[in-house]
């Protein structure tokens, strides 16, 4: 069973406590884009084998959303951390460089745009 | 390749059975083919056999990384059933549907179709209502499905409790030519066909590659070498995304694990399909007496073919309600598959943006009961560029918003 700890209260919550929200660290285009950048926004996914950055909502807690770092081959947990933010922290980063070398993603949304 | 007869047991059964032959061969690949399918599940399969029997063509490789009909294929709760709420959707299920009915004369291989009958059962308003609507779209395409009450459910299915408190039975959608089949068998079926043919099944062989030259494939790169082709058709269901990556494109699908359980076996006790989708779970009795018991999907995407134990539990507590002689049977196994599953939880079938590459994907949930009329599709897009059956099914829908929404339609229980 799936264990995560949420970053905002504390509690390390099972599945059944927690809600599924899809991939983290959509892009979200903004007035003026194309159809393209809509349709990749509302379907395209990235679907690895490995390395995955999920949304997650402590609905039967304290109800916030955060972002969790996961292996989707080994169930592995590499750390959960606040969604107010566009791209994990170097330190999620860290954790997952040194225990999956060389593993890549999309790139992250940015802040500037 | 030697008939399989009443005529061949009683030979063999003379001879102490050292007549048989082995169903398919196992060769080394060669280097080069007209048509590559990757996966030899099913869909895999299937399409290569139509491939051969429809278009004549046989120079075909069917490369799989494990065994065949290792996958979903054999994973699934082996329900076979068309009745869909949208057009597309009821047109290629149904086809896989009256597929069935004759495949075993087909094939010269007993896939044990049972058209013992499928009734999806109603438990809230929305659900009548649905059904009800379901059924009206159904006798316009051709399908044939009622609606009926209670009482009728209850004469099909003495076992089932109408009158749960949280979930009482208010009617279903019957299908009487739904079933189930030998989920294995199938796979076996058509590749002892496609070996006969002549086609190479190539398996334990890996795709590490995909050689995209000028926007067209010219082959993959596998674990026992390089192999060229003309066409290459993508039919690996839960590993889609990952092969299709290979190939410089991406897909609008997510991977997840689905699970199913079987009881301990017991007498007979129910001879139809039972499908409740508002509790998630559906029902039907092996030849063998285990109780083969569908679950739900993850919430979270994961390759892991094992699933989590909490949808189990809601599952079986579900089961309970509705049968409640389930709470006095043992569970034997659990197991689960990696299923795919797109925006509109439709399939693709479809081309792509590499030339010559096709893809078939993203049956979710319901892939088995598709099996012959998705490679039957499949194998007329590959051949002539164009097949009824996909028109709808591209990967182009998303864009241009012309999805397949059976989610909604048909619940989330294939």
């Amino acid at each position: 069973m799936l264990i995560l700890e949420c970053p905002y209260c504390g509690v390390k919550a099972e599945e059944t406590e927690l809600g599924a929200g899809g991939e983290a660290h959509l892009k979200r285009y903004g007035p003026g884009s194309d159809d393209d950048q809509f349709h990749d926004y509302l379907f395209m996914r990235e679907n690895p084998k490995g390395v995955h950055f999920e949304r997650w909502r402590h609905s039967n807690g304290c109800g916030k959303w955060f972002h969790a770092a996961r292996c989707t081959m080994t169930m592995e947990v590499f750390g959960t951390y606040s969604a107010q933010t566009y791209e994990p922290p170097q330190e999620i980063k860290d954790k997952i460089t040194a225990k999956r070398p060389g593993w890549s993603w999309r790139e992250f949304s940015d802040a500037s745009e | 390749m030697k008939r399989y007869s009443a005529f061949a047991v009683a030979r063999e059964a003379l001879r102490y059975h050292t007549g048989w032959e082995r169903a398919w061969r196992s060769p080394e690949p060669k280097r080069h083919y007209d048509v590559i399918i990757v996966g030899a599940g099913g869909h895999g399969l299937a399409t290569a056999y139509y491939l051969g029997k429809n278009y004549g063509i046989t120079n075909v490789a069917i490369i799989e990384k494990g065994w065949l009909g290792g996958g979903n294929t054999g994973r699934n709760t082996t329900i076979i059933r068309s009745n869909y709420l949208q057009d597309p959707s009821a047109a290629i299920y149904e086809k896989a549907r009256s597929l069935y009915e004759t495949m075993s004369q087909d094939l010269n291989y007993n896939v044990m179709f049972s058209p013992r009958g499928v009734i999806m059962l109603a438990q809230t308003e929305h659900e009548i209502r649905g059904y009800k609507r379901t059924a009206h779209a159904n006798a316009l395409q051709g399908v044939q499905t009622e609606w009926i009450s209670p009482e009728r459910v209850k004469e099909i299915v003495p076992i089932i409790n109408l009158h749960g408190p949280r979930y009482p039975v208010l009617g279903g959608l019957w299908q009487e030519r739904g079933g189930t089949a030998r989920h294995d068998a199938v796979a076996w079926g058509y590749a002892r066909a496609c070996s006969d043919m002549g086609m190479d099944i190539i398996q334990k062989c890996e795709v590490t590659g995909v050689r995209v030259e000028n926007g067209r494939v010219a082959g993959v790169e596998t674990s026992k070498g390089p192999i060229d082709c003309d066409k290459m058709g993508m039919v690996v269901a839960g590993n889609a995304s990952h092969l299709s990556e290979m190939a410089g494109f991406r897909l609008p699908m997510e991977s997840v694990a689905l699970q199913a359980l079987v009881s301990e076996p017991i007498k007979p006790c129910m001879d139809v399909v039972v499908m409740a989708n508002t509790v998630h779970g559906y029902m039907s009795q092996s030849d063998k007496g285990e109780m083969v018991i569908g679950g739900g999907t993850d919430a979270a995407n994961n390759y892991t073919q094992r699933g989590s134990f909490h949808h189990i539990e809601e599952t079986v507590r579900a089961l309970v309600e509705t049968f409640p002689m389930v709470s006095r049977l043992k569970m034997l196994r659990q197991w689960g598959g990696i299923v795919d599953v797109t925006g509109d939880r439709s399939p693709l079938i479809s081309k792509t943006p590499v030339g010559n590459c096709f893809i078939n994907c993203g049956w979710g949930t319901g892939g088995f009961k598709s099996i012959p009329g998705s490679g039957w599709a499949m194998a007329e897009l590959m051949a002539t560029g164009h097949s009824p059956l996909t028109e709808e099914f591209t990967i182009d829908r998303f864009k241009e918003g012309k999805f397949i929404d059976e989610s909604v339609a048909a619940g989330v229980a294939h």
